[in-house]
């Protein structure tokens, strides 16, 4: 089966270890990615922010493309929460308002473009894997089983909420994921907020607000002994894993969870080597959680950085 | 006829156009009219606790009429797009789109530099003049640009997270361009227009 892939910024560098260990994962089950042809950012959470056109122009230029990619099957993927979340909802918006349509039109026309809504299936990821390919054809390949390591699924916002018509799982108390990992056979944590909010931006924007929701889902996380948690978003990965060192500065805790995505493990799993997983980018070290599992991750050399390419103010006393 | 023309032809009319004016600026059916004030929302919001007025208070107060008060709240600056508010609302109203529709209006007309969230505004902007210019994100120049603008003084507290990307190669040192970036560019250019015409 093939797909439109949108793979969103983050996926290219930030999150590269997401994609490679997506691309791994599927690979085994004939499932076939097709990323379309020059894709632009979807504006995340900030476009539409400041205009809403323009916003709407921007994702639907995205969605014109991917309706041109006749490998697509008018099917989109996007792996990114945020990404998922524009491309449905400019789908569902489009669909539903005429005059929204016409005016995008308009605007896509300049580019020589156009955009008829109504057709195009927009997926995340975690769809895709438990749905399409499904439990019982993933369970068939598991030949590492992530026997007692205790897992905490975390979905973030913006793949259960709002209902959208994309919508595949439920938006209080979500479960694909849950079942995903426990066919992987890992110990899986129920704890209360694995539907809350990662803060997205607001570590930007409010230091005290952004920490805070992070603190209160590690928090939540660690009393349930955790080994590792689970995501399916580049940004909820971004803020729980680079910022949990600013979280125990912050509120003087001792948090030391590692942030791994679901296709990792997923790959584990089916006993693909960490390397090809992109193991090991995570700032918090998911080695002592991996060795519980026999997992053993190679050392990355520590690339310092050169001075040539740090175009940054260098700090003798740094911390 | 943007925002602020309308604002002023409103500003003198009665109290409930200011209402009308957020859902003629919101996609879609927004339902905001039909709030029947219990108080879901906030109590479902994770920043409720630091924002000026909780969604159902500014609900309140937008129906009152209160349009400075509601574009200087910082409320939908601390929205952080979680969609409980909306997902749980009894009335289904779409809150977080009408709170996006509210940072436009707020910024369009001023009043978010006399809100607690002064700089949000600042960090969309950043965001997307390379969205605009490259077709893509920059996380490197979100960052320092951003910092330099608005927060000076944090600069040196993020080197250590900015070293820290690049240690794990997690960062790109330059932008990403799409091929078709002007293409992108004339698209956008018309959008903008017909969102003044809106």
């Amino acid at each position: 089966m093939k797909y439109g892939y949108y793979p969103g910024c983050s996926l290219e560098k930030n999150a590269a270890s997401y994609h490679v260990s997506a691309m791994a994962a599927i690979k085994p089950f004939g499932v076939e990615f097709v990323e379309l042809d020059d894709w632009n950012c979807c504006g995340a959470t900030e476009y539409i922010s400041l205009n809403l056109m323009a916003s709407y122009a921007l994702i639907a230029r995205n969605l014109a493309i991917a309706a041109k990619t006749a490998d697509a099957n008018q099917q989109i993927v996007a792996p990114c929460s945020a990404c998922y979340l524009n491309l449905s909802k400019t789908e569902k918006y489009l669909t539903e308002s005429p005059s929204l349509t016409e005016k995008v039109n308009i605007a896509l026309k300049e580019g020589g473009l156009s955009y008829k809504p109504g057709n195009m299936r927009v997926r995340h990821l975690l769809d895709i894997v438990v749905n399409d390919i499904g439990y019982d054809a993933i369970a068939s390949k598991v030949t590492k089983p992530l026997k007692g390591l205790r897992v905490a699924p975390y979905y973030g916002c913006m793949i259960v909420r709002p209902s959208l018509p994309s919508q595949f799982d439920d938006p209080e108390y979500p479960v694909t994921l849950d079942k995903l990992m426990q066919v992987l056979g890992a110990t899986v944590i129920d704890y209360p907020m694995k539907a809350h909010c990662c803060g997205g931006h607001m570590t930007q924007i409010s230091q005290a607000t952004g920490l805070e929701l992070i603190r209160q889902l590690l928090q939540s996380a660690a009393d349930y002994e955790t080994d590792v948690i689970v995501t399916l978003c580049p940004m909820c990965q971004l803020n729980l894993d680079a910022y949990q060192s600013d979280v125990n500065k912050y509120f003087k805790t001792k948090f030391n969870i590692p942030i791994l995505y679901f296709t990792q493990l997923m790959g584990l799993a089916m006993g693909i080597e960490a390397r090809d997983l992109g193991i090991g980018k995570e700032f918090i070290d998911a080695r002592p959680a991996l060795a519980k599992i026999g997992v053993e991750v190679p050392e990355t050399a520590k690339k310092k950085p050169s001075k040539e390419e740090l175009p940054m103010p260098k700090m003798p006393e740094e911390v | 006829m943007t925002t602020t023309d309308m604002a002023l032809k409103t500003s003198t009319t009665t109290k409930t156009s200011f209402m009308e004016e957020v859902i003629a600026a919101t996609p879609g059916e927004s339902r905001l009219n039909y709030c029947i004030q219990c108080g879901t929302c906030g109590g479902s919001c994770p920043s409720g606790p630091d924002m000026d007025h909780t969604p159902r208070a500014l609900f309140a107060m937008i129906r009152a009429g209160m349009k400075t008060e509601v574009l200087k709240s910082n409320t939908p600056w601390y929205c952080v797009s979680c969609y409980y508010c909306t997902s749980r609302c009894p009335q289904e109203i779409h809150i977080t789109d009408i709170m996006y529709t509210l940072k436009r209006m707020a910024i369009d007309e001023g009043y978010f530099r006399e809100s607690t969230a002064a700089d949000a505004p600042g960090f969309s902007q950043t965001f997307i003049f390379y969205v605009e210019n490259f077709g893509r994100s920059f996380e490197m120049g979100l960052a320092t640009a951003y910092k330099l603008m608005h927060h000076p003084l944090d600069m040196f507290a993020v080197i250590p997270m900015g070293l820290g990307m690049m240690a794990k190669n997690r960062i790109d040192i330059i932008p990403k361009r799409i091929k078709a970036v002007d293409q992108l560019k004339s698209i956008l250019k018309k959008a903008k227009e017909l969102e003044a015409q809106l």
